[in-house]
């Protein structure tokens, strides 16, 4: 995922400039990702250098039970300082740590580090060994498994400190003035008593953007920057601005700069709370603003952040985990439940999109596809199992009768315009009034003004559209360059579903990642999207962007991003037409 | 010697909170309890660093083994948990 993984033997020796022989140059600017958008300014605090590398040939004193009870309360020592730091930060952070100190009374490893000392090999190096060869494997799956590598990594730092007696690694818990903490990565242990009182800006060398320091940096709302290369070289204590948007980390800069940042740090934090209400552009175009949800889990979310309604109710979470699928009833009371919270709002329910990808026990696949994306999925399943999209239709609008929200259906995978007729007609046996469709295949974008003529509305998946367009699988992280919904064609396929929808006099949303982005939202808008639907603690941003522009200024945006030859370029000459995004730093 | 086969449903796979369940569970019981991959060597399933290196996805299928008494209810046990959501 990051490609930047240690390599397990030379922990210790792979960080060649470290303070005091530091960079602190005035006006240095280093780069990496910015994964948790603001400005933050404060002293750099590096986190205390690695333990080293307990020597690879000591050995213990000859007495092998000794020394086995020594690892094993040294290991159960940290185990419990692990979960008590959980206890203390409680939520995300509890689970976080409790797994930590799962991995660190973990069976295997005591047995490995115990077999070591019985061959007299000296605690602390029989510690780093049993480690190293499960980091290894970890390392190795890559992905998920390779970031849990520095929850390894400290669990074993941690233990080793407490065997030889050096001081254990850590962040302080408080500080005169908030700090912005760099680090090579951060365990969770590192971040859980951290707070915007205490931290200004997290900067890691490692890590991507399903890295700790990512998650908990969006969740404290702190801005974070990942992947900095040199960023553990910076002496501790120079002045360091972190943009966490751009990705910039610039040291010691002039005040003026700073003046500068922290004035658009506080425009961006006004204009973020100012932008309230239900979206619209500054001339007051209205584009409902709508939340994405899995369940009724996510409403709370989605009402806090000011979510007009649901714009994609996606409704595989209610049949994954089962070898039957849910009776009607029960189906009925999980609807009910999201469409009480939206009173007279709007909600989209999408149909069950299972398939080679997602595969459910009751809905088999017919074959092994050796290419999931394009197989029988989304509704080329339900023509499979008309009746399980019978029942579900049925429980919709049995959900749907003596409520007030606008309750409407969509079916993703759509193609052709014999499918969009088949669903409509399904759905209006059913008794259901709205029927949609999802636009993801590129077919149904280009006969969009034939597909729209069967079905009420239109919502456009950008992810899976992208994928399609630019036969770049979701799956296969070596072709995710291409997996950029500012891809100029990929913005003239939303633009063809758009224009053929608004011809008709229907609307069409949009429901990918794409609609998150608050500078291709203005462009979406700009093309003729009618409504936008996204990740809750996307909308604010959402809504600042589009209010700071009118509809004038999010069509030249469009046009201008439609006339480029590729991503960047569409992206570079979008923002070249929103003024407005300075002010929230985006 | 007990056995099931169970496919992992979890959207995150035998990994995170699944992964911690799982274990937390396995060892309860004071005899050995084993994990595999279809087709592949059994490792502890009382060790989360060994279940997370199988790097289990959803939609895979594990074999869960054990010998002892109330054997057959701890897999019951087990085999629920892999193939909850």
């Amino acid at each position: 995922m990051d490609g930047q993984e240690k390599t397990g033997t030379t922990a210790g020796d792979d960080n060649g400039a470290r303070p005091p022989a530091g960079t602190s140059l005035a006006g240095t600017v280093l780069a990496g990702t910015g994964v948790s958008p603001g400005a933050g300014y404060g002293p750099a605090h590096v986190l205390a250098g690695e333990i080293p590398e307990p020597d690879k040939e000591a050995r213990h004193d000859g007495d092998a039970a000794a020394e086995r009870a020594r690892a094993e309360r040294a290991v159960e020592e940290v185990a419990a300082d692990l979960e008590a730091r959980g206890a203390r930060a409680g939520g995300e952070a509890q689970e976080v740590l409790g797994a930590q100190a799962l991995m660190a009374r973990d069976p295997s490893l005591a047995m490995e580090v115990g077999e070591l000392i019985d061959r007299g090999v000296a605690a602390p190096r029989a510690v780093f060994d049993a480690f190293g060869k499960y980091r290894d494997l970890l390392a190795a799956a890559g992905g998920y498994l390779a970031e849990r590598v520095a929850d390894l990594d400290d669990i074993r730092d941690r233990v080793i400190a407490v065997l030889t007696g050096l001081p254990m690694p850590g962040v302080p818990a408080s500080a005169a003035e908030p700090f912005v903490l760099i680090a090579k990565d951060l365990a969770p242990a590192d971040t859980a008593l951290l707070s915007k009182d205490v931290v200004a800006a997290f900067v890691t060398e490692q890590g991507g953007p399903t890295s700790h320091t990512a998650i908990l940096a969006r969740s404290m709302g702190v801005p974070a920057v990942v992947g900095c290369a040199g960023a553990t070289a910076i002496a501790p204590g120079t002045s360091v601005l972190v943009d966490g948007a751009s990705g910039q980390v610039l040291l010691a800069p002039d005040p003026a700069r700073v003046a500068e940042a922290r004035a658009a740090e506080e425009a961006r934090r006004a204009v973020l709370s100012a932008a309230t209400g239900p979206g619209a552009t500054a001339d007051g175009h209205p584009v409902p603003l709508l939340a994405n949800i899995g369940g009724p889990r996510d409403l709370e979310s989605a009402l806090a952040n000011g979510a007009e309604g649901v714009g994609l109710y996606r409704t595989e979470f209610l049949f994954l985990d089962r070898e039957t699928a849910p009776s009607g009833s029960e189906q009925e009371k999980a609807y009910r439940a999201v469409f009480e919270a939206f009173p007279e709002g709007r909600v989209v329910v999408r149909t069950l999109d299972s398939g080679a990808d997602k595969p459910l026990a009751f809905l088999p696949p017919p074959e092994e596809e050796p290419n999931p994306a394009l197989g029988e999925r989304g509704l080329r399943m339900f023509r499979r199992y008309p009746e399980i999209m019978t029942a579900q239709l049925g429980a919709l609008a049995r959900a749907a009768a003596g409520v007030s929200a606008k309750v409407q259906v969509m079916a993703p995978m759509v193609a052709t315009v014999e499918e969009a007729e088949w669903f409509a007609e399904a759905c209006r046996t059913a008794g259901l009034d709205g029927a949609g469709i999802m636009i993801e295949v590129p077919s149904a974008a280009l006969r969009a003004a034939d597909l729209i003529r069967a079905v009420d509305f239109f919502s456009i998946g950008t992810n899976d559209l992208t994928q399609y367009a630019l036969a770049a699988d979701r799956q296969v992280s070596a072709v995710a360059g291409l997996q950029d919904p500012w891809h100029p064609a990929v913005l003239d396929l939303i633009a063809m579903a758009a224009s053929a929808a608004s011809e008709a006099g229907k609307g069409c949303g949009v429901c990918g990642e794409a609609a998150a982005d608050p500078v291709l939202a203005c462009v979406l808008v700009g093309m003729g999207v009618t409504s936008l639907s996204m990740g809750a603690p996307a909308l604010p941003w959402v809504r600042a962007a589009l209010s700071r522009h009118t509809l004038e200024q999010c069509r030249a945006a469009a046009a201008a991003a439609r006339s480029a030859t590729s991503a960047r370029a569409a992206k570079a000459a979008a923002r070249a037409e929103l003024p407005g995004l300075d002010a929230l730093a985006l | 010697m007990a056995e099931r086969t169970v496919s992992v449903a979890s959207e995150v796979g035998l990994h995170a909170r699944p992964a911690a369940t799982f274990v937390q569970t396995a060892a309860k019981v004071p005899f050995d309890v084993t994990i595999a991959k279809a087709g592949g060597s059994p490792v502890s399933a009382k060790s989360i660093l060994s279940v997370l290196a199988l790097d289990v996805r959803q939609g895979e299928s594990i074999v869960i083994s054990a010998e002892g008494e109330g054997a057959e209810e701890l897999l019951d046990e087990l085999a629920q948990i892999a193939s909850a959501s």
